[in-house]
């Protein structure tokens, strides 16, 4: 009690209360700037807008390893969820060709499948629970792969043509359409993942890191708190493997290889793991050097990836957002 | 207060438990009673904190049976022993490090009123309220905004026994709820302590080093030697016992490990 200094409640309250109601404006005002700099790119730069549309629903599949993270947990699986909502899509597309049937329906087999490996992962921690998540998505990628009937395997599946509302627009309107579809699910999901994390369930999930002990001695079994998260995790994982689909038309059994899994990881380290906003600045810089670097150094750009993780892990460990916000912070102070 | 003629509240027969060849527990049988504050003191390895462990459904007992409130609770886990009513502090604090001390407070709140709603938030209005009044009572309201992990050792015990009084536990269990304060703050801390813990009705067990701890505010005290119960009673009686004095706290003084033989003078 000595080396803090002794303050009056109600005097230590409303400052902490005026800091946090700035960081929660800083991070509305940023994603209400960043949503009209996206719909603005996306309209002055046509070749962009599936870039974009794509950036976002990885930005979406990486809000759940987000919050895995603040568990201190690794997934190097999550692109299993992706696949399954991306191939419910590709499967279903010739019989229901309605966008926004596929959609949520392609979130709820992710969502199952989820709860099914959940309850068995959310057994083991850190390196256990990276490889296991790994081990599962490699078992549906050779699934994807072998089944040649079912899956067409490596050469993928084309995804029929896609009605949304009963309408088949022509392809620039369904391209808007996709754009727009991904950046208001991302905005629902990123507010959904905002509230979540500060919520008792949230707040118990980084216990899990710091005190898991703590957590069974006041009564909350942990492993229920992250298979929670791990469930969401799975729903947004399947939500933006839909918006994939629908986006590229094409689906191959990449989506679920563990280079998808590690990409979602970069992402959320790229992106920065502080904020909801973080997974979405991380896929859209990873997407856009993706796309310029491949065109300019085409066997180079994956280094030049590899160089801004470690430089993002040695200089700047809260990533974009961690960049942004203290800028911002501190020229507001 | 103690009401000596409740039912104990806990009552252990017979629990054994061995960690290889060394006898943690060797036919433990204790009363906890209605209201009182027991105090366990022993040598280093006598098996205090596995007496604690096995009642907090942390270990399993090989033999023996433990009745909370006349119902055994042996096989539960320590979650279900929780929600039963047996809080636990420990020996090393375990607050939740990254959170501030308001947050750890209210995560025990919610952790009793009801931790599964995703999209409300932890610092809610009443939940916040709750957690501010128990931090006040234990004198941490000046440290609430501090993280866990940048308190003093005083002020990180009380923290950590806070959280489980919260959860309003009828037993609290507390491993060495003094060890790692300083000599200053000690009796500070055990006289908050002591009165929070009488005001909330809260029966105590509490391991103890110090003795002038035990005898300032333990009603009974156990002495514990090599897994067994070598002496029981009035703080007052067992303190002067000169076997107690020579074997117990003059070991401890001198540091030197070596039990008491079982079954010893002052058993009530």
């Amino acid at each position: 009690m000595s080396n803090t200094p002794a303050r009056h409640p109600s005097a230590s309250s409303l400052p902490r209360l005026g800091g946090a109601a700035r960081g929660a404006g800083l991070e509305m005002a940023l994603t209400l700037i960043g949503a009209l700099a996206l719909i603005l790119i996306a309209w002055a730069a046509p070749w962009l807008r599936f870039v974009l549309t794509i950036a976002l629903a990885k930005g979406i599949a990486v809000l759940g390893i987000l919050l895995l993270l603040r568990a201190g947990q690794v997934s190097f699986g999550h692109a299993m969820f992706l696949a399954t909502g991306a191939y419910t899509v590709a499967f279903l597309a010739p019989s229901v060709p309605e966008a926004l049937i596929l959609l949520p329906l392609g979130g709820a087999l992710a969502l199952g499948l989820g709860l099914v490996v959940g309850l068995f992962v959310v057994r083991y921690r850190d390196i256990f629970f990276g490889m296991l998540n790994l081990a599962l998505s490699m078992v549906l990628y050779s699934l994807l792969e072998k089944l040649y009937s079912l899956t067409k395997g490596t050469d993928g599946i084309r995804v029929a043509g896609l009605t949304f509302a009963g309408q088949s627009p022509p392809r620039e309107t369904q391209e808007w359409l996709m754009f727009g579809l991904a950046l208001g699910l991302a905005l629902v999901f990123g507010l959904l993942v905002r509230a979540y994390l500060a919520s008792p369930m949230g707040q118990a999930l980084k216990g899990i890191k710091t005190r898991e002990t703590r957590l069974e001695f006041m009564g909350v079994p942990a492993r229920r708190v992250l298979l929670f998260a791990y469930a969401f995790s799975a729903l947004m994982g399947g939500v933006a493997g839909t918006l994939v689909a629908m986006t590229s038309r094409h689906v191959t059994p990449l989506l679920a290889y563990w280079t998808s899994s590690g990409e979602l990881v970069f992402i959320a380290i790229l992106g920065g793991a502080g904020s909801a906003l973080g997974p979405f600045l991380g896929a859209v810089a990873f997407e856009l050097v993706r796309v310029y670097a491949a065109a300019q150094l085409a066997d180079a750009w994956q280094m030049i990836l590899g160089a801004v993780l470690l430089g993002v892990i040695l200089f700047a460990p809260g990533g974009v957002w961690g960049i942004l916000s203290a800028r911002l912070k501190g020229r507001a102070a | 207060m103690r009401t000596p003629d409740a039912p104990p509240l806990l009552s252990a027969r017979g629990l054994r438990l061995a960690f290889g060849g060394v006898k943690a527990a060797d036919g433990i049988d204790l009363d906890v009673l209605q209201g009182e504050f027991l105090a366990i003191i022993g040598p280093n390895g006598a098996g205090k904190t596995t007496f604690i462990n096995m009642t907090t459904g942390y270990l399993a007992p090989q033999g023996g049976s433990i009745a909370y409130q006349g119902q055994s609770i042996l096989g539960l886990r320590p979650r279900q022993i929780v929600r039963r009513g047996i809080g636990r502090s420990f020996q090393l604090p375990q607050l939740f490090t990254e959170h501030t001390v308001l947050e750890n407070a209210a995560l025990a709140v919610a952790a009793r009123a009801g931790i599964w709603s995703p999209f409300r938030r932890l610092l809610r209005p009443e939940w916040q309220e709750e957690a501010e009044a128990l931090l006040e009572r234990f004198g941490l309201l000046s440290v609430a905004h501090a993280r866990a992990d940048a308190l003093n050792e005083g002020a990180r015990k009380l923290a950590d026994i806070a959280m489980a009084v919260a959860l309003e536990p009828r037993l609290l269990l507390m491993d060495e709820p003094t060890s790692g304060v300083a000599a200053t703050e000690k009796m500070k801390v055990v006289e908050t302590l002591v009165r929070v813990l009488r005001q909330a009705g809260v029966t105590a067990v509490f391991v103890e080093h110090d003795m002038d701890v035990v005898a300032r505010f333990a009603d009974r005290v156990a002495v514990w030697s090599q897994g067994r119960i070598a002496a029981l009673g009035p703080p007052a009686e067992v303190l002067a016992d000169p076997r107690v004095r020579r074997e117990v706290i003059g070991i401890e003084a001198a540091g030197a490990p070596s039990g008491l033989p079982a079954g010893g003078g002052g058993h009530a």
